[in-house]
């Protein structure tokens, strides 16, 4: 059956921000939907409020609206684009929860439009438990014994039928947000209470607890003919009772013999027809009970997830490609396998090699947070590595999180003493793995381990593999090929090997290297060699025979940036995708090489060919080594993957690969402070006062010197990792305590720059080609300085400069990009204090903000810089029609529509350890996951549409809350009376309310927390917002907070804002913005446009 | 500590690699199995008599043996090639280790090599004779042992795998139908599938006569899979011609294909590397369905798949085509008046190992008895 001819066009729903639970995965899968239904021939309309998606790149779709997802903006472009049919289950639980509410809300009955993919009972049937229950044991099979529950008393009689523990799952709600396991009434009201809220449908699971069982997923794939095949099976190494997204995870299933395998398969089989998912994919997780095999079907997603991202990285099945296609009328068996291009999608893959994947976390951004692994999802990204062997496997995997805690290591002393090991093993948490190997070193037998853990014997005593393995490599006399073969053969890195024989890195790859021991690269084909694969996605293995093709074509190897993690993300991969685009129509053969299945840059379609490896230096060295083997290599681009590719720039450079773009040296030159502060003094631009330190002495003299307030950080870091803005002696002693985890050193020096209060903070995205600086773009920030960038929102073209302004930090950046040496991107952040431009500081890379400023500016960077650094002048890029003819960012036209970006932040996922929210005090330490773009005429309208786009949508009326800082009295005033005006109920603690008295302000007065309900029952702010009685909170923080141990007043009331979703800001920057964003929404209806309708008002034509 | 072993295949290539299971040398032909499940059925599995099985999957062992999952009596492979055994297995079924079994049923077998190697070699220039040794580890001396073996084309295998003496499977629950299957090579799942439905079955060796299979007096004539090539199968073939000739339901699954196939009087041929694994596409004619098989064939019937052929017991047809490699996956006899009345598959659909969702032609077999179809 061809495609379906009686529909042209088709609406795409993406994913939003990256959050937790909801990452570049679904770039990913609707960037395959968008590219697959465009081929096919329909008009493809697009709603994502991401800006750093490839699928929001205006040539993905015909109509790309970059507006918020929810039901009202999407209605609009419904009404404006008039699709046929609306795709919904390739954007995870945000596009399909849309899709549902434009059902129920009659939207889609109206413009008639038809849900494509599964239907809207098919969805009901996978989502609501007690449907699912039904069909489970209808085809004969079990689910976990539980009740559903509407309220806390149904939770509470539940308990009583089921016993602690329970585990409580919400229904409808993505990343498993407000589950978690209750072991006692204590925490089940409390875990039940938020679940019920998190849960659009009030509606939670109260289950009966399988902790400790085999934990597997099935990917499954359906047509509308019936046809039925599993892509993968998964296994997760962390039994039951860690949800499966921060598990390390194992593809295929390991432990499984193929009666069990198939009476899965049934079952998962059984359950796609029955749920009714006629045309698409879905994922089925099951658990075993290891003592007798009791099965237990947990649950489904009758929709592409992170395991279909996953799984089709670890398959080579591109899943939301195929499942795009049977959407819009194909049948498996018509469907090319585009890596065999002989056989059909219609068959089941088969691995030759093992997957492992493993989480990445960011507790450390959150010190409060609590850090046990549970039921509900806290990892921020993930790694995966192919191995021919698990334990090649999972040593690759460990490396690729850029954690050097992560891996194995037999440095040292085994611990003396085993018993807290086998303690801390029983609790699920991040780097669980590398404390049983230590726990192993410490002399634990697999029993003890197994008691502990859980984790299935065979994966146990696989990791007794790998000790016993380093034991060989230690005992050995000499570093024989046998020994360094055998090790190499179980994944053991050249700096693994270096620890335990004492030696350095370097030394031991020279001797491998030199006895010829070098990693072949073997294919992904989905077929275990049954047949040829015409598609060169390879990864590395200490085996015997190499299928690397020779080339004639100069390669150009892009390095990509790992598994997301907070500061580091999607961002990066979008420059990386975009620089292999262009390089391969530029003539190159693009070779990527990246380890996040997330990504679009690991789908094999990407580039010309793919390695899904690490990004340390041993392993890009052996691929720049094999691709030398190939053909010519032009170059290699550290440029775009953030700070992984860049801090390997030097070692690789030493290594003599040629590193295309600005050198490794010029780096240097931006990176250390020195060096950095010689190029603007030659330059004669003011930096803040700033100094360096390496001891705790030193950077108190350099403190007094400077003046408080001043910014502490590490240099060599992203993020603003451990950044801090400190105002007194006593708090600079705290700051450097915690950067040197107490050791009072540090590896690379401490930098102390003055902080300036009340500046405006500038961001510029530049690309030089040694003659030309092209300004890309100017991003004012809302928020001042002091709030990391990447937190804080920013609005482009500035909403406040002025043309001179302009000018100046247009030579400012050339004189930086100049001085530095940069060929291609670099970003320069400014601090606009008073009439001085301050430079903070530069990177000579792309940004975070690169794709942002690309869509604002229909100006496509990323692939202009790729094309610098190989060599391309600016001048020939105007010419090529790649950049305007004349002009660039910082001359944009007055038409040019304002951008406004915000950051979205993760704090509703992170508890405390006694179960309260975390803070959500922005500083100098980035904390956001992801952003959103919110695009129109004027700034107030843009600002609305980025807050509804990051779930935080202004109120336009009701009761609004403020308590503020001293400091920030002054500035209130003015916006909270316009709110007033705007007929908002004002409600101020007493210091704030009486300001705004003697300003002519009615505010009421509302209690303190620390002041307890009053004599007649009056209740705290913090009740207040606990009951929901508020529309917007303006709390700007008394001082700062750090350390997870907050100190001020608000902490309280904004945590109580987070569990409750109401708006709240912190900075009297943003209550302005909020007033403007009010306005706006409150002057009458806000229109939608897409990005290819803005280009001519952008480009002033 | 490990003991070496070594890997050569006819054309001269070869693999050195660890001893697994038994210890000694063996030989016959290489071909590759990419399951990733279900060692053990493949393992017992009488159609892979005088193979030397290579497992593609890397990890082989885990699960262990247990004492439900054998398809026959015994290991029939003549040697095992993994790259990356278990050390433990681990699984509530497991009764002991896949080593141990090996060295109980002195299977030899050698791990630690590129088994992906090895398969895109035998991919690319087909399947071949192969030895395996922990005794002679000259590439070269070895090679000449191997070529000293026979060939897989033109071996009549069947009455090496066969049942010395009948035997029935009672049906399950009330009995329906008698059936009688020739033992070619049979997988115990078969009789039990065909048993689950009613059928009590006869289970005869492969030299058992015309006379004797019709004393039972059989509802239905079933012919298993087996080893082999489908040329030498001069006595089922010449049995089955009799049988339809008598107008008994037929049912064949993998070299019952090829036989039925021969009794209609079409020819078979040797696949250059067969069809080995358990993620097989075929595509029932029919319905338009696709199914995923599991399989495990090195020669296939040779019939045109756009046209009928005319035979003296009805017309017959391709029902099934593999979807990656259009091969002739199953065969349909129909009588003038259109109805079947005889069929086979390429493939298994007893599963084990494998997916189920061939399962409905068993049932189909049922049909067939019962004159419903």
């Amino acid at each position: 059956m061809p495609r379906r001819t009686d529909i042209d066009s088709v609406l795409v729903i993406g994913s939003g921000p990256i959050v937790i639970g909801q990452a570049c995965e679904f770039d990913y899968s609707g960037t395959q939907a968008c590219r697959v239904l465009r081929e096919e021939g329909f008009r493809v309309v697009l709603v994502n409020s991401n800006p750093a998606t490839i699928m929001t790149d205006p040539e993905f779709a015909d109509a790309t609206y970059v507006e918020p997802i929810t039901p009202e903006y999407v209605e609009k472009v419904i009404e404006k684009e008039r699709p046929n049919a609306l795709l919904a289950t390739l954007g995870g639980q945000t596009a399909l929860n849309a899709a549902i509410a434009l059902h129920d809300n009659g939207v889609l009955e109206k413009y008639g439009v038809e849900l494509i993919g599964a239907s809207v009972d098919a969805i009901q049937r996978g989502e609501n438990r007690e449907s699912f229950k039904q069909i489970v044991e209808k085809l004969g099979a079990e689910t976990a014994r539980s009740v559903i529950c509407h309220t806390i008393d149904d939770v509470m009689g539940a308990a009583e039928q089921l016993g602690y523990p329970l585990v409580v799952r919400p229904s409808f709600t993505m990343g498993g947000v407000g589950s978690g396991m209750a072991y006692d009434e204590a925490d089940l009201r409390r875990i039940a209470g938020a679940g019920l809220h998190a849960s659009p449908t009030t509606e939670v699971l109260i289950e009966e607890s399988i902790l400790g069982w085999k934990e597997y997923e099935l990917e499954v794939m359906r047509d509308k003919a019936d046809n039925v095949v599993i892509i993968c099976s998964i296994e997760n190494v962390d039994p039951m009772g860690v949800h499966t997204g921060d598990s390390v995870t194992v593809a295929p299933a390991m432990t499984l013999t193929d009666r069990e395998y198939q009476v899965m398969r049934d079952l998962a089989i059984g359950i796609i027809r029955e749920v009714g998912v006629d045309t698409g994919g879905c994922n089925i997780q099951f658990a075993v009970n290891p003592e007798d095999g009791r099965l237990i079907v947990i649950e489904m997603n009758p929709r592409v997830s992170r395991s279909s991202a996953l799984a089709s990285k670890a398959t080579g099945f591109p899943i939301a490609k195929i499942a795009a296609k049977v959407a819009i009328g194909y049948t498996l068996d018509e469907i090319p396998n585009d890596i065999t291009r002989q056989t059909p999608a219609s068959f089941e893959p088969t691995l030759d090699y093992v997957v492992v994947k493993v989480p990445r976390f960011a507790f450390e951004k959150f010190p409060a947070a609590d850090a046990r692994l549970t039921t509900h999802m806290k990892s921020v990204g993930e790694a995966m590595a192919i191995g021919r062997n698990y334990t090649e496997a999972l040593q690759k995997a460990l490396r690729s999180l850029e954690k050097p805690e992560a891996r194995f290591s037999w440095a040292g002393q085994p611990a003396s003493e085993l018993e807290p090991l086998l303690e801390a093993i029983k609790t699920p948490q991040d780097g669980r793995l590398r404390i049983v190997m230590d726990a192993i070193r410490a002399g634990a037998t697999p029993e003890q381990i197994f008691d502990a853990t859980k984790i299935d014997p065979w994966f146990v005593d696989q990791l007794y593999l790998i000790h016993e393995t380093a034991l060989q490599v230690a005992a050995a006399p000499r570093m024989t090929p046998d020994v360094i073969k055998l090790a190499k053969r179980h994944g053991f890195s050249d700096l693994q090997l270096a620890e335990i024989r004492g030696l350095t890195e370097d030394v031991v790859r020279g001797v491998r290297q030199a006895l010829g021991i070098r990693p072949v690269y073997k294919t992904v084909d989905t077929c275990a060699a049954e047949f040829k694969a015409e598609t060169p996605y390879h990864y590395s293995s200490y085996d015997e025979e190499t299928e690397v093709a020779p080339r004639d074509t100069p390669a150009v190897l892009i390095l990509g940036s790992g598994p997301n993690r907070i500061g580091q993300g999607i961002e990066f991969d979008y420059s990386c995708v975009h620089a292999s685009m262009a390089l391969r129509e530029a003539g190159y053969c693009t070779v990527m090489v990246n380890c996040n299945p997330e990504t679009v840059s690991t789908d094999y379609d990407t580039s010309d060919r793919l390695y899904f490896e690490p990004l340390t230096c041993e392993d890009v060295l052996e691929i720049v080594y094999a691709e030398l083997q190939a053909g010519p290599v032009a170059g290699v681009i550290v440029q775009l993957g953030g700070q992984t590719p860049l801090g390997l720039a030097q070692r690789l450079a030493d290594a003599g690969v040629p590193i295309v773009g600005t050198s490794p040296e010029a780096i240097h030159l931006a990176e250390e402070r020195g060096a950095f502060g010689k190029v603007l003094a030659d330059a004669k631009l003011p930096a803040p006062k700033h100094g360096t330190a390496m001891s705790a002495e030193a950077a108190h003299e350099v403190a007094e010197e400077i003046g408080f307030p001043v910014l502490v950080r590490p240099s060599y870091v992203l993020g603003g990792r451990g950044m801090e803005i400190v105002y007194s002696s006593a708090e600079l002693t705290a700051a450097l305590d915690r950067l040197s985890a107490g050791s009072g050193s540090w590896e690379h020096p401490v930098l102390i720059d003055r902080f300036l209060d009340d500046a405006v903070e500038i961001d510029v995205d530049g690309l030089f080609d040694g003659e030309e600086l092209f300004l890309g773009g100017v991003m004012e920030h809302i928020e001042e300085a002091g709030v990391h960038s990447g937190d804080s929102s920013c609005a482009l073209p500035p909403i406040t400069l002025g043309n001179a302004d302009i000018e100046n930090i247009r030579k400012s950046t050339e004189a930086i990009a100049r001085g530095v040496g940069v060929r291609g991107l670099l970003n320069v952040q400014y601090a606009l204090a008073g009439d001085v431009l301050y430079v903070l500081e530069a990177n000579p890379r792309a940004s975070r903000t690169v794709p942002f400023v690309s869509k604002a500016t229909a100006t496509p960077l990323a692939k202009a810089a790729a094309r610098v650094m190989l060599g391309a002048s600016i001048a020939a890029l105007r010419e090529e029609g790649m950049l305007p003819a004349t002009g660039d960012g910082g001359t944009l036209p007055p038409t040019t529509p304002i951008a406004v970006k915000e950051a979205v932040m993760p704090f509703n996922r992170f508890r405390t350890i006694d179960g309260s929210s975390v803070d959500t005090v922005l500083g100098p330490e980035m904390k956001s996951t992801g952003e959103v773009m919110g695009i129109d005429d004027t700034f107030g309208t843009a600002f609305a549409k980025s807050q509804a786009g990051a779930s935080q949508p202004l109120p336009i009326n009701g009761k609004v809350f403020v308590s503020v800082a001293n400091r920030d009295k002054r500035h209130m005033i003015f916006p909270v009376k316009r709110l007033a005006d705007l007929g908002f109920q004002i409600y101020a603690t007493e210091g704030t309310a009486d300001v705004l008295r003697r300003n002519g302000v009615e505010a009421v007065t509302v209690r303190k927390s620390s002041q307890g309900p009053g004599p007649n029952g009056e209740p705290t702010i913090v009740q207040m917002v606990q009951d929901g009685e508020l529309n917007l909170i303006v709390n700007t923080p008394i001082g700062i907070t750090q350390g997870g141990s907050p100190r001020i007043d608000g902490y309280e009331i904004r945590s109580a804002a987070v569990a409750r979703n109401i708006p709240c800001i912190t900075t009297v920057q943003g209550l302005a913005a909020a007033v403007q964003g009010i306005e706006a929404q409150r002057a009458g209806d806000i229109g939608v446009r897409s990005l290819q309708d803005w280009v001519p008002r952008i480009r002033g034509v | 500590m490990s003991q070496p072993a070594l890997l050569v295949l006819e054309d001269g290539r070869s693999f050195a690699g660890t001893s697994y299971g038994a210890t000694g040398s063996t030989f016959g032909e290489a071909v590759f199995t990419t399951g990733m499940t279900g060692y053990q059925e493949t393992l017992t599995d009488p159609s892979y008599h005088r193979q030397i099985v290579t497992q593609t999957a890397p990890h082989i062992g885990n699960t262990g043996i247990n004492d439900e999952d054998d398809e026959s009596q015994k290991i029939w492979v003549a040697g095992y090639v993994v790259r990356d055994p278990a050390r433990v297995p681990s699984n509530w079924r497991a009764k002991r280790s896949l080593d141990d079994q090996l060295k109980g049923q002195e299977i030899v077998g050698i791990s630690g090599i590129d088994t992906r190697a090895l398969t895109r070699h035998l991919r690319e220039r087909g399947a071949m004779r192969a030895g395996i040794s922990t005794e002679i580890l000259d590439p070269a001396e070895l090679l000449q042992k191997v070529l000293e073996q026979p060939p897989m084309v033109g071996a009549d295998l069947a009455s090496e795998v066969t049942t010395f003496e009948p035997y029935v499977v009672p049906a399950e629950g009330e009995k329906r139908f008698t059936v009688v299957a020739l033992d070619l090579g049979i997988k115990t799942m078969t009789p039990k599938r065909m048993s689950e439905r009613g059928i009590e079955v006869h289970v005869m060796p492969a030299n058992t006569s015309l006379d004797e299979i019709l004393a039972v007096n059989p509802d239905g004539i079933f012919m298993s899979n087996g080893p082999g090539d489908p040329e030498t199968t001069e006595h089922p073939t010449t049995l089955l011609k009799e049988l339809l000739q008598r107008g008994k339901p037929y049912f064949g699954i993998c070299f019952g294909n090829q036989v039925f196939g021969r009794a209609l009087g079409l020819g078979t041929f040797k696949l250059k590397y067969g069809h080995r694994g358990i993620n097989q596409p075929v595509l029932d004619r029919a319905t338009g369905k696709v199914e995923i098989t599991a399989q495990n064939h090195g020669f296939a019937v040779d019939a045109p798949i756009d046209s009928v052929v005319e035979t003296p017991y009805g017309t017959a047809e391709v029902s099934h085509v593999s979807l990656n490699d259009n091969v002739v996956e199953g065969l349909k006899l129909t009588g003038h008046d259109g109805r079947v009345l005889a069929f086979s598959v390429q493939y298994h659909p007893e599963a084990a190992a494998g997916p189920h969702d061939s399962a409905y032609l068993f049932d189909r077999f049922v049909e067939l008895m019962e004159g419903r179809n």
